[in-house]
This record gives structure tokens, C-alpha cells and sequence, in this order.
């Protein structure tokens, strides 16, 4: 439980420090490489959610796949530093930073805390946690009977819009066929 | 301190509150689209944690295969994100070749 809680705090400020990064840094490429440490620091808090196969594929689709697609694509473009725009600090934008702190502190103090207020910290989860051992909770053998099982139809629609989305991403990006 | 459900709900509304603020705040076409995917990993996070922590305790025998449809909903996710991020960049392309920038300040023209 220990070890629990310390992966948990080192996991989350790695992810709240690296997503920082991704909004706030000027240079795509830094957001870009952050987002790909952010990725990975998601993967451990997956884990920690006993959810080793979406661990695994977090690492695999989004900091292997989709984050090489995006560093390709902001290498492609190549922007200088004058077509990133000079940087800009409005009061706009102190007036949104206060009100999103506000906006989440409240959520999680009053919307999450009623909806836990029946379970004791730590306690919701003996039945998960019997679960774990028996089952294979969160492995890809019982991820697939879940998705095979309950799900096929979105499985089968999904494959579709890859296939729509690998066409369409050729068509619009190429210009001319 | 014990860590429960409620760390990391929270941990889910910080990410999703990053990633609507780039949303918001950046003019940067590129940066938008991977705002959008932090806010798609902060939802994610929120499906592993109600997978994981049920708020419905029923007795183990009764759940079987529906104990994992939340993973299913993220693996589904997943595979969405990945073809979004392949369209949506496919059209930062063709805007750049366009019009020469990916500033979405700019892109304020149905045709041309």
C-alpha cells in the first residue's frame, strides 16, 4: 500500500509537470517531447489501475505511433520562429487560469468527494482486489473476452474507421492523387 | 496516505483542465491537436478508475467479462485518438500548404 502511494505521487506529478509542458512551452517539438513523457508517466498510473494491457498499448499506439506522426508532421512544417507567433500575456488569460483552478477545485472537492462519501479511503477496493488474483483483471485475455464478448459490433466499426481515417488522412493531406 | 479513487479522479480533472486550457489558450494548430489528446487521456484515466474502484459493489460471481468494459471503452478510445490525430494533422497540412501557416487565428476562410 505503501509503495502504492509513492508510485502514485511520483506518476502524477510527472504527468501534471509534463502536460504542463505540452500547454505551456513555446516550441512545438518541446511539447511534443513531453507529451511522450507524459504518455509514459500515464502508463504507470495504468498500472497502478491495474490495467497492464492499456499500459501497454499507451506506450505502444500513443507514444509510439501517434507521437512519431505528430513529431513528423511539426518537422515537416519546419516553422520558424516568426511564423510561431510573438508570445502574448493578456488578462484574459490570469482571468481563465483563476477561474480553471477554481472550476477544478470545486469538482473535486464537492462533486467527487459526495460521490466516494459512502467509502472510506482505500476500502472500495477489496472486491477489485480479490478480483485481481482470480480473473486476470485487466489482462489482454480478459480485456479480449470483454471486447469480443459485449463489444464486437464497436470492434468491427472501429477497424471501418481505420481504414476511413488511413484513406481520408492520404486524400486531404496529399492535394493532388 | 492511503490512495483511493478520489486521487485519481482528481489527477484526471487536472489533466483534462491542461488540456482544455491549450485548447483555449494556444494558437498553434499542432499544440491544439495534442491538447486534445491530453484531454482524451484524462477521460481514459477516468474509465480505468471506475474499472477499477466499481461504485456498484455487486458479489464477484455476477460480473464476469462486464468487470472489463471500461478497458474495452479505453481500448476503444485509443483506437479512435490514433485515427483523429492522423485526419487532424492530415488537415494542419493541407491548411499549412494553403495558406502558409498553422496559426488558428487564421484559419477564419471557407474557401481559399
Amino acid at each position: 500500500m505503501l509503495v502504492e502511494s509513492v508510485l502514485f505521487w511520483i506518476f502524477a506529478a510527472g504527468v501534471v509537470v509534463a502536460g504542463a509542458q505540452v500547454v505551456f512551452r513555446r516550441n512545438p517539438i518541446h511539447g511534443a517531447l513531453a507529451l511522450v513523457g507524459c504518455f509514459f508517466f500515464l502508463a504507470g498510473v495504468y498500472v497502478l489501475l491495474a490495467a497492464h494491457l492499456i499500459a501497454i498499448l499507451q506506450v505502444m499506439v500513443y507514444a509510439g505511433a501517434v507521437m512519431v506522426l505528430f513529431v513528423f508532421v511539426i518537422m515537416l512544417l519546419n516553422l520558424r520562429d516568426e511564423e510561431l507567433g510573438e508570445p502574448r500575456m493578456t488578462a484574459f488569460k490570469g482571468v481563465g487560469l483563476v477561474g480553471v483552478l477554481v472550476a477544478v477545485g470545486l469538482l473535486s472537492f464537492r462533486a467527487l468527494g459526495a460521490a466516494y462519501a459512502s467509502l472510506p479511503h482505500g476500502r472500495g477496493l477489496d472486491l477489485a482486489g480479490t478480483l485481481i488474483g482470480r480473473d486476470g483483471f485487466g489482462t489482454l485475455k480478459a480485456v479480449g473476452r470483454a471486447i469480443y464478448l459485449h463489444s464486437v459490433l464497436a470492434f468491427e466499426v472501429t477497424s471501418l474507421l481505420l481504414l476511413v481515417a488511413v484513406v481520408g488522412a492520404v486524400v486531404v493531406a496529399k492535394g493532388r492523387i | 496516505m492511503a490512495v483511493g479513487p478520489t486521487h485519481y479522479l482528481v489527477l484526471a480533472a487536472v489533466l483534462f483542465a491542461l488540456g482544455a486550457a491549450g485548447v483555449v489558450l494556444r494558437r498553434n494548430a499542432i499544440i491544439v491537436l495534442m491538447s486534445i489528446e491530453l484531454m482524451l487521456n484524462a477521460v481514459n484515466l477516468t474509465f480505468l478508475t471506475f474499472s477499477r474502484f466499481p461504485l456498484v459493489v455487486r458479489r464477484p460471481a455476477d460480473l464476469g467479462p462486464m468487470m472489463m468494459q471500461g478497458h474495452a471503452a479505453v481500448f476503444f478510445v485509443i483506437a479512435v485518438a490514433a485515427a483523429e490525430a492522423a485526419v487532424g494533422l492530415a488537415i494542419v497540412i493541407a491548411v499549412f500548404r494553403s495558406r502558409g501557416s498553422v496559426n488558428v487565428d487564421e484559419f477564419d476562410s471557407l474557401r481559399n
